[in-house]
């Protein structure tokens, strides 16, 4: 166990796991978490639903040509799928590079190294 | 075309340049698994490659765990026969990665040790919920390897240029089909059960670089005869379709109108909405992707694995189009079916069209058709290497040392149990994959990321986010959902009742959907919530510790 753990020797492995997670620092890093995934998850989401219920079911829209060439919307439709994945991939790590991993850090080093006892679990 | 394949000259060429590459390929992933088994000494070795892969190492890896038969061979088929239809699959295949990124990878990998099961059970009774994950583990790849394998052996024929009457090395098509299967299933074994993790990681690696470079390569060649013109391109594609503008436009597979029969017409549009759902919900359930993040020293490098895989899977998916719409309009979808009727063989035929262009008649058509079918089989070898592993793992980790033997088993033991098993899941898997030879290739993925969609990832988001989950919950989430899609497959078209069927013969089908991931992926997530609000079960502590370690990395392995 490393030097730097703030808690007293006779708290356990378990009651300081509670008492982080029940920090205001630690519910501030949950709300940061899921205040993007969770809005980025239902926006990708409804987007690529939207995708393929228009396969589904605007078949006319879909195969509107576009620029007078053979591409038409469903292609168009389809790459823009890749562009907001990557999009979207790129917008989460930025974020969490910034916003997230220093949060987490900082709590990391506050409980200091856990030593795991060789059980079962994860 | 078809002539070409036949031809004894370009035939013999081609075959015997392709067991050359591939007999290279095989030396020099051997070579690397037996350097790996060198360093394999511990079990966090054998599971999860010393989780010592740097973020890229990790994200080609997963690259070359999941672009499959189905991605390289299946989507492109589909694509030179039914137009935009099968760029569906590229596209559910890759959005499917935002799930994993944004929800799964890195509280996985900083909750968890070398299975889904360790995140799953964490805080739950071990026995039941590892039982149940083992079963899910264990259903998931082996529909996974029948696809692989049975790919392997349909393609097999073609690739060696065995045609019906005609023998090699005194094999029949049948014969060498069988062998082919054997061989695979013989090779991934081996990969498992001496290099571990870090073998099938390196097997992984080679096989993106050759994948990427095989669809690369015949990419530019598409385009360059096209003055690099997609509109040109799809234009040829569509003539040469005889379907017109309609080969561009979604519709022709999926999702068909039937005229006069409203009924059948909105069944087949809920199969394309439940076809789409399974593809993007799979992914982040499958048991075989998520031991990858296992590989990586931190979450943060988990993030960045992901981030490489979602894009050289892209790039890869949007090469697909080139591949389809290229095989479509220059090898042209009779000779196609003629070759195979799935259209699995038409990345290789335009292998072998574009060869027989660009260099210089028979012998260079006979060269690019022995690289591509080659690239082929290391993409069938690297993924059902990834498949056994994980299963394997599953079995020896979860269900050995955590059920059986209550988790008092030694390292040393488990890593023995977790060979043997890999050597028993390879065992079974070859013999299914020699019995289900005619089984459709993308029927058995789609229904595997089905199974994955509704057996596993409710219950892992229900762990990593609802803090009431308990053993009830995630034990009913499991089955519920694992249950819920096997049985509606066994119901369905593609079982029973259609001339297309596995028995066509026979006639139980009453579930009219050929996909049954828009019932069986809410149902899971219903079960799932059932199962916890019936227990009062819940163990506070744990559930702290599982949210502290999982967003911090405090503890992790």
């Amino acid at each position: 166990m490393s030097t730097d753990t703030p808690s007293a020797p006779a708290e356990s492995a378990a009651e300081r796991y509670l008492a982080v997670q029940r920090s205001d620092e630690f519910a501030g890093l949950r709300r940061a978490l899921r205040g993007f995934v969770f809005p980025m998850t239902v926006a990708f989401f409804l987007w690529y639903a939207l995708y393929v219920i228009l396969s589904a079911y605007a078949r006319d829209f879909m195969g509107t040509k576009l620029f007078g060439s053979n591409i038409n919307v469903a292609l168009v439709f389809g790459l823009l799928q890749f562009v907001s994945t990557f999009l979207i991939a790129w917008l989460y790590s930025r974020y969490a590079d910034r916003k997230l991993d220093p949060i987490a850090d900082r709590i990391h080093a506050e409980i200091g190294e856990v030593r795991h006892d060789d059980g079962p679990r994860g | 075309m078809t002539t070409v394949l036949a031809a004894e000259a370009g035939g013999g060429t081609a075959r015997n340049l392709t067991i050359v590459l591939f007999l290279a390929f095989v030396a020099v992933t051997l070579g690397i698994t037996i350097w790996a088994s060198r360093q394999t000494k511990t079990a966090t070795d054998f599971y999860a490659g010393g989780r010592s892969f740097s973020g890229f190492q990790n994200g080609m890896a997963i690259g070359g765990d999941y672009m499959s038969a189905a991605s390289f061979l299946g989507i492109a088929g589909i694509i030179a026969l039914y137009g935009y239809d099968g760029f569906l699959y590229s596209i559910g295949f890759l959005v499917a990665w935002l799930v994993a990124l944004l929800l799964v990878a890195e509280l996985l990998r900083n909750s968890g040790r070398y299975t889904m099961a360790d995140v799953l059970a964490f805080r739950m009774r071990q026995r039941p919920v590892r039982t149940a994950a083992a079963v899910s583990t264990i259903t998931v790849s082996i529909f996974y390897l029948l696809a692989q394998m049975v790919g392997a052996g349909a393609l097999v024929a073609l690739l060696l240029g065995i045609k019906p009457g005609t023998t090699f090395l005194g094999m029949d098509a049948a014969t060498a089909k069988v062998a082919t299967i054997i061989l695979v299933g013989a090779l991934m074994i081996i990969y498992v059960t001496v290099g571990g993790m870090k073998g099938t990681t390196y097997v992984q690696i080679v096989k993106a670089f050759l994948l990427m470079a095989g669809a690369l390569l015949m990419t530019l060649l598409v385009l360059a005869k096209y003055k690099f013109n997609l509109s040109s391109l799809l234009g040829d594609a569509a003539a040469a379709s005889g379907k017109g503008a309609a080969f561009l436009e979604p519709g022709l597979r999926y999702g068909r109108e039937v005229a006069g029969d409203p009924t059948q017409t909105f069944y087949n549009k809920m199969d394309l909405l439940s076809l789409g759902i399974a593809l993007v919900l799979g992914t982040a359930g499958l048991p075989h992707i998520l031991i990858r993040f296992y590989t990586v020293p931190t979450a943060k490098a988990a993030r960045k694995s992901v981030l490489w895989a979602i894009g050289i899977i892209g790039t890869f998916y949007l090469l697909t189009l080139a591949l389809g719409f290229g095989a479509a309009a220059l090898v042209g979808s009779e000779a196609i079916t003629a070759q195979d009727k799935a259209g699995n063989t038409a990345a290789p035929q335009l292998a072998e069209a574009l060869g027989m262009d660009f260099f210089g008649g028979e012998l260079g058509a006979a060269t690019l058709l022995a690289i591509i079918a080659a690239v082929a089989f290391a993409t069938i070898l690297a993924v059902v290497a990834g498949l056994t592993l994980a299963s394997s793992s599953s079995l020896a980790h979860d269900f050995y040392a955590n059920v059986i033997k209550r988790g008092q088993a030694s390292e040393r033991r488990e890593v023995a149990v977790a060979r043997i098993s890999a050597l028993i899941i390879g065992a079974v898997s070859i013999a299914l994959s020699i019995y289900a030879q005619n089984l459709n290739v993308a029927f058995l993925v789609a229904l595997a990321f089905a199974v994955a969609a509704s057996g596993n990832l409710p219950a892992i988001l229900y762990s990593l986010f609802w803090k009431r989950f308990n053993t009830s919950g995630a034990v009913w989430a499991i089955y519920g959902g694992l249950l819920s899609a096997v049985v509606l497959v066994f119901f369905s078209p593609v079982v029973s009742g259609s001339a297309t069927a596995m028995f066509p013969n026979h006639d139980w089908q009453w579930f009219p959907l050929s996909n049954p991931g828009i019932i069986s992926i809410p149902f899971g997530f219903l079960c799932g919530w059932i199962g916890t609000v019936i227990s009062k079960e819940h163990d506070e502590e744990k559930y702290a510790e599982l949210e502290v370690r999982a967003l911090t990395g405090a503890g992790a392995h």
